[in-house]
């Protein structure tokens, strides 16, 4: 059944190797194909005679072998689902594998659709299919060989099993193998061994059903391009580039575009603390924002200063040549920046001479409308301002023209002003809610599709009960007065709260929280597809689920008055919240209520109120407030950071009311006794895993963090000691001011800026001291309590429960390096969660400015050489008053020329205007109205109402139109608020 | 099991094509030297290890004071057995490890109660490494013993096995699935007796695991035992047929 081959490889490690592998080959290999009667086929037929494809260059029925380019450049087309019956050689996926590791899985994806028909041939391993490689013959035109040898196998081996009788009979034509490959070197050799080739352009383009398919096609070049000249120096080679890098002459780093001016951006290097100026479109040499790059750094007198200028890019049609007098603009941008640029402010200059690697992947945006009617070829402009346009070839223009639609890149010529790429797909109409969501969850790397037949066939079956065997495990606690507090609207309720009087006059505290893993069993796909997203994301009006709505909202949920299963940890405390004693177990609970943060309130507050559940309420409450101030006196820090709540209509989800997050005494209540367990359940988990323990640790700031709050409380006259969380703490206390009540919000929220981002780790991989918590000043922490909505809760409850002997381990559970690839992917959810949440707030927030003006107060956050940072509480929002600048001309905005200046102050940080000085904190009153000049970016335009400047501010009567002053709400809120608790 | 690498593919192969359950190639020869009393080469795919064995003979120095028989073994690898030029053929820490593993399974076999104050001197050498080092060393060893006429109560045969990631056992581990981070189970046998007389693992898994692979080792060591029996049996012929008893058995 075996026979033996060695074959030999070398490789570099210093020095050369001679590594000698055994390869098996096998002839117990099967063709999966249902015509075949042959083959020993232990699998089960993958490529069916059912899905026929009707091809004008093919006559007869075929499967399709796929050479590594084509998958590699085609994968837009491949994923429809017109393509089938196709053989993926082994040699191909390796190929694949090795080139390209997103292709690699999207493509894998598809093999794993057992309806799509992709059957995977080991021909690596088969007895005749199998290459060896001869010599001087390159690995990739061993590659090649292999490919065409195996598809001329296939075809040889199905003509066998087709007898021209039956075929006669059935009037068919025999099915036929093709191989389809874009490399015209492999498709003559191929045509020489007289097998069915062609590319895969002609290919697609010869299913006449399917005419859209072509505009899925990956373009290397353009038809009919216009030979124009390069416009582009060229790219070094990678050998010259690395030879380069080596010997230090060029640089490499990560491009990053700006944001304000297409013809600008830096590269991160190590050496260089701000990272090298690229300006220019020569200098950026086809790169885009994310893009590995090589530098050659400039001779110091050409250096440059970053120009401060928000520059556009104007339209351009798609068969426009960049004239002349473009070029003269551009030429004298960069001209008027070096002359202005004062030898202090000239930072490292470069150009680009090279990709290392490019980071291109699928972008969201629309089509520019065309000029010129019944043309192909469009320009596509992306929604993130960062990235060039693109040029495209479509035939469904019309109809694509107010939607929202996907592109990727393929190639970007020298010769080329935009780079080349080729729709994938559209989202849905342009302003559309549901559009806009899924751009925020795509932007964001938001797994939303719906969940696969594989994972749901994981749930429980409905109808759902507790059988005897589960009573007789779990701890019996249906008679206890237990309840829930949650915010209103709340149908994935994951914990429930009870407190009553024990004999001996301690109280007993129970916390018990949703028992998610009972549900979700380790290994199975509907655990790892919730491993994967993480998290539960919420969006205004929308929530997208980490695990089926079957679990989140019903199974798990512990609703009232139902019996659900729950993990519960229990406390004996005394009356001073001394904790005496602590247990965990799996129980059996019945919730007596379900209340919002507001009906308990009002049940503690009402005296009349004597059952169960409100002494228990006001018990918690009691040893909350003990809890909260013992806390407080360790060093925890009161954060904040403007929230708001969108009221949203139901049907039209359109935001109609906004409110600011209310915190009530009862938040306080729940969100300790959270803390309280999961600090509990964080020492018990790592003494008992002392090496794959998931805990969540915040690190404590570097002081420099600190500077802008120590300064700006500097200048108000209150002294801010960072020296350790609980001076920090005392002294934000301190920061009150009679007559200005926000200021001690405001302080706060500027404070939370300076914070470190919090993470998952597991307690193997850090010295115990790094455990600290420094936002709770908690030496051990983790996340117990959201298991329906995290999944790192989830595992918490995994090793809980392994640890109490409630359930088994498994391997997994107990592996350091799985466990820390999996905190690594939680961590970067829970950053891309909160970033699409507040992303579809200011979504909302633009919708709800949508024809709307309004006066609002604000405060002055920050205050900077041009202008003020504006902060309104009542919507959460943060926008840029802009400021004349003294400098006028050099900006690129249009602006009148005014008699009134503001002088900044660097010493001690206002703005004075006449008689009017801003100083940070200040209150002001701004106008707030939408500007939907451009349809993908709307955005807020701040206008000052009060301190009224007379010739600068609005006018109280609205009648006041030139925008003077553009504000834009800080980029989608994600800088300012990257550092949040937690 | 810290792999990153996948020793499975989906298609159900190993990394060089063989299946799961499969061993590797196995070629065996007794009796290839003539100066010492039992001599064997084997090859398990690319491994490839030569053994001999002196006596058993009067046991010197000290040592004639027990009543037992002293196994001597002595573990080497040549010093082209692995892709890079391996510097200390003898005496460094792996191979004394070899040694008394060497030593610790023979032991359970050989009849020692027949052999009193007597030695035995084994000595392996590891001509090619390509994973399952010891396995094979133990195995040659074996039929070496045998080839020397040594009573043993059983033949003692060792397998290697691993565990996939998606957690199918592997049986007989090359090189290259050693180091792409497996972990790797050894099990020393007496297959028929079902005794484990030896048992090594390097790197984790979970105990839930455990068994099948060890069952899985198990399953190779039967299999290996075979093969050995049936080279004992062909070499007998060949060496009866000068005797003309070859066909008496």
């Amino acid at each position: 059944m075996q026979t033996l081959r060695e074959f030999t490889r070398k490789t570099k490690r210093g020095n050369i190797l001679k590594i000698v592998r055994e390869h098996y080959l096998r002839d117990d290999i099967g063709c999966g194909s249902d015509l075949c009667r042959q083959c020993f086929q232990n699998e089960v037929y993958q490529l069916t005679s059912q899905h026929e494809i009707r091809s004008t260059l093919f006559k007869c029925p075929h499967y399709l072998v796929l050479d590594t380019n084509v998958v590699l450049d085609q994968i837009d087309v491949l994923e429809e689902d017109v393509i089938r019956n196709v053989v993926v050689l082994t040699t191909v996926l390796n190929e694949v594998k090795h080139k390209s590791s997103s292709i690699y899985k999207r493509f894998n994806e598809l093999i794993h659709d057992r309806t799509r028909n992709f059957y995977v041939f080991v021909n690596e391993h088969h007895k005749e299919t199998y290459a060896d490689r001869e010599p001087d013959e390159t690995a990739n035109d061993r590659n090649d060989r292999a490919i065409r040898l195996a598809t001329k196998w296939y075809d040889d081996h199905l003509q066998a099993s087709q007898s021209p009788k039956d075929l006669e009979r059935s009037g068919r034509a025999a099915t036929r193998v093709i191989l389809l490959t874009d490399d015209a070197g492999n498709r003559a050799k191929a045509e020489a061994e007289s097998i069915l080739v062609a590319s895969a352009g002609d290919y697609v383009k010869s299913l006449e059903e399917f005419p859209l398919l072509v505009d899925k096609l990956s373009h290397k070049t353009f038809e009919n391009e216009k030979k124009g000249l390069p416009q582009y120096p060229p790219h070094l080679s990678m050998k010259e580039l690395l030879e380069g890098l080596r010997q230090k002459k060029l640089l490499q780093g990560a491009f990053q575009a700006s944001r304000e001016n297409y013809l600008e951006g830096s590269v991160n290097v190590e050496q260089y603390e701000k990272g090298i100026l690229i300006q220019g479109r020569e200098s950026l040499n086809r790169a885009v924002d994310g893009d590995l790059v090589a530098v050659e750094l400039l001779p110091e007198n050409e250096w440059s200063a970053p120009s401060e200028i928000v520059l556009e890019e104007k339209n351009v049609y798609a068969d426009e040549v960049p004239s002349e007098e473009r070029a003269e603009d551009e030429k004298d941008m960069l001209k008027q920046v070096r002359a202005a640029a004062s030898f202090a402010e000239r930072t490292p200059t470069g150009r680009i001479v090279g990709i290392v690697r490019r980071k291109w992947r699928q972008y969201c945006g629309i089509l520019q409308p065309s000029l010129i009617e019944d043309t192909n070829r469009h320009i596509f402009v992306p929604a993130d301002r960062k990235i060039p346009r693109i040029r495209i070839e479509t035939r469904q223009a019309a109809k694509l023209q107010n939607q929202r639609i996907i592109v990727t890149i393929d190639t970007w010529p020298r010769n080329s002003r935009y780079p080349h790429g080729h729709f994938v797909r559209s989202l849905g109409p342009l302003g559309d809610t549901a559009t806009e969501n899924e751009v925020i969850l795509l932007e964001h790397d938001v797994p939303h599709c719906k969940f696969s037949d594989e994972v749901l066939s994981f749930l429980p079956q409905m109808p759902w009960t507790i059988t005897e065997e589960d009573y007789a495990k779990r701890v019996d606690l249906r008679d206890l007065y237990i309840c829930s507090v949650d915010p209103p609207g709340c149908t994935d309720i994951d914990d429930a709260l009870h407190c009553r009087e024990l004999p001996n006059g301690n109280l007993e505290v129970g916390v018990h929280i949703a028992d998610v893993s009972h549900f979700i069993r380790p290994g199975n796909a509907l655990d790892k597809e919730a491993g994967s997203r993480g998290t539960t994301v919420y969006l205004v009006g929308k929530r997208i689920d980490m695990v089926p709505e079957l679990l989140s909202s019903n199974l798990c949920s512990l609703v009232g008055g139902v019996e659900r299963f729950a993990f519960s940890c229990v406390w004996e405390v005394d009356k001073e919240a001394n904790v005496l004693s602590k247990r965990f177990h799996k129980s059996v609970i019945k919730s007596k209520r379900a209340m919002t943060y507001e009906e308990a309130q009002v049940i503690i507050d009402d005296p009349t109120q004597q059952n169960e559940i409100a002494k228990s309420l006001r018990n918690l409450n009691r040893l909350a407030k003990i809890l909260k101030k013992r806390r407080m006196d360790n060093g925890a820090l009161v954060l904040a950071s403007p929230e708001i709540r969108f009221q949203v209509d139901s049907e039209t989800h359109e935001p109609l009311e906004v409110e600011v997050k209310q915190m009530r005494e009862t938040n306080s209540m729940v969100e300790e006794f959270m803390l309280l367990a999961n600090i509990t359940v964080a020492e018990h988990i790592a003494t008992e895993f002392s090496e794959c323990a998931v805990l969540r640790r915040h690190p404590r700031p570097p002081p420099t963090n600190f500077d802008p709050l120590v300064k700006a409380a500097r200048y108000q006259g209150f002294q801010v000691d960072i020296e350790s969380g609980l001076e920090l703490s005392y002294s934000l206390d301190k920061c009150v001011k009679a007559d200005n009540p926000y200021f001690n919000t405001m302080i706060r929220i500027l404070t939370t800026r300076c914070m470190m981002q919090a993470v998952y780790f597991i307690s193997g991989s850090l010295q115990k001291e790094e455990f600290f918590h420094y936002g709770l000043a908690a030496p051990i922490y983790t996340h117990f309590t959201s298991p329906i909505r995290r999944y790192s809760d989830i595992m918490v409850h995994r090793l809980l429960a392994a640890s109490i002997g409630a359930d088994s381990t498994y391997a997994q559970l107990l592996e350091r390096k799985s466990n820390e690839e999996l905190c690594h992917n939680l961590n970067y959810r829970h950053k891309m969660a909160q970033y699409a949440g507040r992303a579809s707030v200011a979504l909302n927030t633009h919708l709800f400015f949508r024809g709307k003006e309004e006066d609002e107060e604000g405060y002055v956050l920050f205050v900077r050489k041009n202008a003020l940072q504006v902060l309104i509480p009542k919507y959460g929002l943060e926008g840029t008053l802009y400021l004349k600048s003294d400098k006028d001309g050099k900006d690129g905005l249009e602006r009148v020329k005014s008699e009134f200046v503001f002088t900044f102050n660097e010493e001690d940080y206002t703005q004075r205007c006449g008689d009017v000085v801003f100083h940070s904190f200040d209150p002001v009153t701004v106008r707030l109205s939408l500007d939907s000049s451009n349809v993908q970016h709307e955005k807020l335009i701040f206008r000052l109402v009060k301190p009224y400047i007379k010739g600068f501010s609005v006018e109280t009567t609205s009648d006041v139109t030139n925008a003077q002053v553009i504000a834009t709400p800080p980029p989608s809120k994600k800088t300012k608020k990257d550092k949040k608790k937690k | 099991m810290a792999s990153n690498f996948e020793l499975l593919s989906e298609q159900g192969l190993r990394l060089d094509g063989r299946r799961p359950h499969e061993l590797r190639h196995i070629k065996c020869k007794l009796g290839v030297f003539e100066q010492p009393d039992g001599s064997a080469y084997m090859e398990q795919g690319n491994t490839k290890v030569l053994a001999a064995v002196y006596g058993p003979h009067q046991a010197k120095g000290k040592k004639t004071e027990s009543n037992d028989v002293i196994i001597n073994c002595q573990y080497s690898q040549a010093t082209f057995s692995t892709a890079e030029r391996k510097n200390r053929p003898r005496g460094d820490r792996k191979s004394l490890e070899f040694k008394m593993y060497l030593q610790q399974a023979l032991s359970a076999a050989i009849k020692s109660e027949l052999y009193p104050r007597s030695q035995i001197d084994i000595y392996v050498e590891v001509l090619q490494a390509d994973g399952a080092n010891y396995a094979v060393a133990l195995n040659a060893a074996t039929l070496a013993l045998i080839d020397a006429g040594i009573c043993l109560n059983e033949f003692i045969v060792a397998c290697t096995a691993s565990l996939s990631k998606s957690n199918i056992p592997l049986t007989d581990i090359s090189h290259f699935e050693e180091v792409s981070g497996g972990p790797k189970l050894t099990v020393a046998a007496l297959p028929t007796a079902e005794k484990i007389a030896f048992l090594e693992m390097s790197e984790r898994f979970h105990i839930d695991h455990l068994e099948t692979v060890i069952e899985t080792a198990m399953a190779g060591c039967r299999e290996i035992r075979d093969i050995l029996e049936a080279a004992v049996k062909e070499h007998l012929l060949h060496m009866g047929s000068a005797a003309d008893w070859a066909r008496v058995c």
